[in-house]
């Protein structure tokens, strides 16, 4: 038994040091960036490298703000993604609770349309959209970007749905005899009772957003609408050798996204549980 | 109509429209409707501009006749797909696993395995460039540090398509997850039984974890393979703005389509390969459900 022991906390040992070396591999990227950002072209160009900067240059950062206009791009890609955030929550939650807790005839069939457009490829719809876009006047404009979010996505309608079945049938029942109407009931009850999966679909959908390149890259010409990543984009050929204003602009554009994702992460994760507990 | 004269039932129903139209108008003009359209104009000859020019299955001939680029990117992507997602699914269940032991600091290593794969975009493609780039990377560096003479990667054809394997490799957590979740859920007393029986660790992954877990690999499986095959994004970054990278090996399904779209505003083309794409995604989607009874294991299934 004594054996059975030592060879458990061996094993312990050896997963723990399997993982550690791991973590360092996975986020070794990351370091890469931060510290060849803050390195000097001559210092990145000279062998041997090395995993810190010999002088660490701030300023690097300073200079890659002045190569480009980042905090416009900022500024327009927050607006951008907060308006489509807003969208998706309430859209998705408004739809969803129509799913999830009315009776109305035609919903099975409605609901296996919303599951089957997760499997349409992108692209067999992106060149009639940009179409239709181009016919409406919206291209160099924010609206093919935004609107789309106010129509629902089905993702998150299966996602919010799965949370309004936990909702019993007699809470929604009761409200009904007190005669509040199914809008008020969602407004009243639905939203904070799902505030959890809502929380998730905000942060997917920030995140979505904020990563948007298609969109953007489709639809804005004009270098005033851009966003951080057609703005990323753009500055990699002009400053195709200087890794550091790069890799430092890169670091800007991402770190939103990683301060989201510590302060958020216990609905990150949840949001995944969900997705796979529904499949089981 | 008055509407005291609806029916509870009546009423119901139409606060059920109501709730759902949002998703029934932008079903009709998002995607119903650029689906019809795009498969008429896959018939035809347009550029926006001009009359749609009916040509019959003309650009389907093309395509499959005489496109020597259509082959090429048809070839790339399903290089890509054959050997990413394999590897990542194989990659996401060996770290799950891992991650699915008792160790001390487990949460702390969950969330680092995860990070990356929240992080996507222009500014993860420009830091795997310089990871990659073959004389200041950091991945040609360190393998310098052990005597190896790392290879050219996005400069030479035969490792462009690797190099974006590896790409997707740092950002599995999104599947380790689904994985972790899952393993989480099998009973303990199924690993307890099977202790008495002195099964090793390893049979009990082979035989008590994997097939639990077949579920979600069968989940992941479909969904990685229908995201693998419309791969854009990496490639238009990473050459330069879409041309296809070094000697074409970059040259992926979408991107040549986009090319078609929007470069050349061959938009009848690009639609008949989009519907050339809808239906290989389709057939195999279709086939993968087919198979999947053979090996996925259901709980309370038909175990005869």
């Amino acid at each position: 038994m004594d054996n059975e022991n030592n060879r458990k906390q061996l094993l312990r040992w050896f997963n723990f040091i399997l993982l550690t070396a791991g973590s360092l591999l996975f986020l070794s990227p990351l370091w890469w960036m931060i510290s060849t950002s803050l390195k000097s072209m001559v210092e990145i160009m000279t062998p041997p490298t090395s995993l810190l900067p010999q002088d660490w240059l701030w300023s690097n950062y300073a200079r890659t703000l002045e190569a480009a206009p980042f905090v416009r791009y900022a500024f327009n890609t927050l607006v951008i993604t907060l308006i489509v955030v807003a969208g998706n929550v309430l859209a998705n939650s408004f739809i969803a609770y129509g799913f999830a807790k009315i009776r109305f005839k035609g919903k099975s069939i409605l609901f296996a349309i919303v599951l089957s457009t997760m499997m349409i490829p992108g692209f067999v719809t992106l060149v009639p959209q940009y179409i239709l876009y181009a016919k409406l006047g919206w291209l160099n404009t924010y609206y093919p970007l935004i609107i789309p979010a106010f129509f629902g996505s089905a993702f998150f309608i299966f996602l919010l749905r799965q949370f309004y079945m936990t909702i019993p049938n007699e809470l929604i029942e009761a409200a009904k005899m007190e005669g509040a109407s199914h809008f008020y009931i969602w407004r009243k009850i639905g939203i904070p009772l799902t505030k959890p999966a809502l929380a998730t679909v905000a942060i997917f959908s920030f995140n979505g957003a904020w990563n948007d390149f298609l969109g953007p890259l489709l639809y804005l010409n004009d270098s005033e609408l851009y966003t951080l990543q057609i703005g990323l984009q753009v500055f990699k050929g002009q400053v195709s050798t200087q890794w550091n204003y790069l890799m430092a602009g890169s670091l800007l554009v991402l770190l939103p996204v990683i301060i989201l994702f510590f302060i958020f992460q216990k609905y990150f994760i949840q949001g995944m549980n969900i997705q796979s507990g529904s499949k089981e | 109509m008055n509407k005291r004269f609806l029916t509870y039932r009546q009423k119901e129903g139409l606060a059920g429209y109501i709730f759902v139209l949002p998703f029934i108008i932008g079903f009709i003009v998002l995607t119903g409707g650029p689906l019809a359209f795009s498969f008429i104009a896959s018939f035809t000859d347009y550029n926006v501009a001009s009359d749609m020019e009916f040509v019959g299955i003309n650009n389907y001939r093309q395509l499959f006749t005489a496109d020597q680029l259509f082959m090429t990117a048809l070839w790339n992507t399903t290089y890509f797909v054959l050997f990413s997602v394999p590897l990542t699914t194989l990659g996401a269940l060996f770290l799950a696993a891992l991650l699915n032991q008792d160790v001390p600091g487990m949460r702390f290593f969950r969330t680092i395995y995860y990070l990356p794969a929240v992080l996507s975009g222009v500014g993860v493609y420009l830091l795997w460039m310089q990871l990659l780039d073959p004389t200041t990377g950091l991945i040609n560096v360190a393998l310098g540090w052990i005597g190896i003479d790392g290879p050219n990667w996005l400069f030479d054809p035969d490792w462009t398509k690797p190099s974006l394997i590896l790409m997707k490799m740092w950002s599995v957590g999104g599947s380790m997850l689904l994985y972790l979740a899952s393993m989480q859920g099998i009973s303990k007393s199924l690993y307890e039984a099977a202790e008495i029986d002195g099964a090793s660790g390893w049979k009990k992954f082979f035989y008590i974890t994997v097939p639990m877990v077949t579920p979600i690999i069968f989940f992941d499986l479909v969904t990685s393979t229908i995201g693998a095959f419309q791969i854009f994004q990496e490639a238009y970054v990473m050459t330069s703005n879409g041309e296809g990278g070094v000697a074409n090996s970059l040259l992926f399904y979408n991107l040549y389509l986009w090319n078609k779209a929007f470069e050349a505003f061959d938009m009848g083309y690009a639609m008949a390969m989009s519907w050339v794409l809808f239906v290989i995604v389709f057939i195999i989607t279709i086939f993968n459900l087919k198979l999947a009874p053979r090996w996925v294991h259901y709980e309370g299934g038909d175990d005869k």
